[in-house]
């Protein structure tokens, strides 16, 4: 499903990094939610966004989407200023931010995904039902197409909203808090999803709280508050010190069996 | 008995009148869906209320009364936006403030006219029976420019309105879809205060739309439902009209509610009459 037109130029030697983001500043009013934030994630990667609260993480992907500008720093997508990258970006919002009672099915929802690939005045064609039908049926969705939405469980619901996020077509995609509320099958079924997009060479950087997820099945780790604590693999950041730091309470790192799980105090 | 059904187009006024309701209708029930599925019904009654000012300084002047409503409408709607945008206020603060100051102004110049008392009450709760041939054409030509508007952005119109959030990520030009909307909303209330006069204007945007959303789960099929029953609240309301000798726009709008209170009782899915299935889980399933 990976289409040309988003995938990156060719480049000279090396490939840059997905994501690239140097001395970010950015916030709301006169308020500052993110600090000179610096960290780049590499094409293929699944990275973890990890953070309290109010850290700034929704803000992060935000100004990533450019839909908040930043005061100051840079964001490149694939060595590209976001400007010229909007179609390789998938966003998912939180789960909390969509009208759940408003009259559309989830196909609906689905093929809302290809609308900013096909600009105005254009309907969807052939091509596109074919994606929001494969995508449905990626997220395990395809017999309930003809639902209205507010009709679905909670984690169905969630998978909706990622099926639409598919079927933008994006080589990176930014999901906001995708594991909140959803039990240890969804969450099962969500990181398999994953890591086939990873495999297809998708990038993915996703915020959560659940940091035993992040330290045994992701690639990266960037810890926010406000500022960058750490970034890196997992296994080797996710310390005590940069937990304690992120999160501003005593949390404990325990490795099991080579797995790492987090425990709070 | 088909006395009573044909009698009153017998009068070429009634003719007029169901001819006028059912294009409000229609027009109303398509722009009306976003009204209700946005939330929108305070700002409709703000603008319905804010065209008079615009058709008092319209009669003073002399000029058109349609393009001073328009003016008047599609002004203050522009006013709210850019206000709560620029000023930091609450939406529906900036429609209070807006409409009730274009309201006023049209008091004010309406008091220095002579003769106004007339003008002023057939523009408050509606002539329909005194639509003319010229009102007739202005409702057409102003109803298909919105419906065509409609059909061509509705791509827009819907992913806007349901994730603003998400359309914005995604490219669209959201403030601009925005203020297209209540651009088109100001010119559905400028034909619809001429059916059924500023009071029940959102009456008819909002109600038979309404009534649709109980029963279809769609927004376009919502739109037809609407369109359907604003026109059947219409027809009925005009024999009992014509029958009864009450005031017409009353008389349809009541039908609106009684179509809406049926609904609300009986919707197959939603009505109060069944017992309550327990929804699929529609919240999240944990904070």
């Amino acid at each position: 499903m990976a289409s040309q037109d988003s995938d990156p130029p060719p480049g000279w030697g090396v490939a840059p990094p997905a994501i690239d983001l140097r001395d970010v500043w950015a916030g709301y009013n006169s308020h500052a939610a993110l600090e000179g934030v610096t960290f780049s994630i590499e094409r293929g990667c699944l990275a973890g966004l990890v953070g309290p609260n109010g850290s700034g993480k929704s803000t992060l992907l935000k100004v990533i989407l450019g839909m908040l500008h930043p005061w100051r720093g840079e964001v490149r997508i694939f060595g590209q200023p976001i400007q010229r990258s909007r179609l390789a970006l998938g966003y998912m919002p939180q789960l909390e931010l969509v009208d759940w009672s408003f009259p559309v099915t989830v196909y609906d929802v689905v093929m809302m995904g290809r609308y900013g690939r096909l600009g105005p005045l254009r309907r969807p064609g052939r091509h596109d039902h074919d994606i929001a039908q494969q995508c449905l049926e990626q997220v395990g969705l395809a017999d309930l197409a003809r639902r209205q939405i507010g009709e679905l469980s909670g984690g169905q619901q969630r998978r909706v909203l990622i099926a639409r996020t598919l079927a933008q077509e994006p080589s990176v995609l930014l999901l906001d808090e995708p594991f909140t509320g959803v039990d240890a099958t969804g969450e099962h079924d969500l990181l398999h999803l994953f890591n086939d997009l990873r495999a297809q060479g998708k990038t993915l950087l996703v915020s959560t709280h659940d940091l035993s997820c992040v330290a045994g099945c992701f690639d990266h780790a960037v810890c926010l508050n406000r500022k960058v604590i750490a970034f890196g693999e997992p296994r080797t950041i996710l310390t005590e010190d940069v937990l304690n730091a992120t999160f501003e309470r005593h949390l404990l790192l325990l490795n099991v069996e080579g797995k790492a799980i987090a425990i709070h105090e | 008995m088909s006395d009573l059904l044909f009698d009153p187009w017998a009068s070429p006024f009634m003719v007029r009148a169901l001819l006028a309701l059912l294009m409000v209708s229609l027009v109303c029930a398509v722009v009306g869906s976003f009204v209700v599925v946005r939330g929108m019904a305070f700002i409709g009654e703000g603008l319905a209320h804010a065209s008079f000012g615009g058709v008092a300084v319209a009669f003073a002047l002399g000029g058109s009364i349609y393009l001073g409503a328009a003016v008047g409408a599609v002004l203050t709607a522009l006013a709210i936006g850019f206000v709560s945008r620029r000023a930091a206020l609450k939406f529906d603060t900036a429609i209070g403030i807006m409409f009730v100051g274009a309201f006023a102004l049209g008091i004010l110049v309406m008091s220095r006219q002579q003769g106004y008392v007339v003008d002023l009450t057939s523009f408050v709760f509606g002539n329909v029976l005194g639509v003319d041939r010229s009102d007739l054409v202005l409702i057409a030509a102003i109803g298909a420019l919105v419906l065509v508007l409609v059909a061509v952005f509705y791509k827009e119109l819907l992913f806007t309105s349901y994730d603003p959030t998400m359309a914005a990520a995604s490219g669209l030009p959201v403030a601009i879809v925005q203020y297209g909307l209540l651009g088109l909303l100001g010119l559905t209330i400028v034909i619809a205060v001429k059916a059924v006069g500023i009071v029940l204007v959102v009456a008819m945007l909002v109600t038979p739309a309404a009534t649709a959303q109980l029963l279809v789960q769609r927004l376009h099929l919502m739109m037809a439902l609407g369109a359907v029953i604003g026109a059947l609240s219409s027809l009925t309301g005009l024999y009992l009209s014509y029958h009864a000798n009450v005031a017409s726009s009353a008389a349809v709008v009541l039908t609106a509610t009684c179509f809406f209170l049926l609904a609300f009782l009986l919707a197959p899915r939603h009505g109060l009459l069944w017992p309550r299935r327990p929804l699929l889980g529609g919240a999240p399933e944990a904070g």
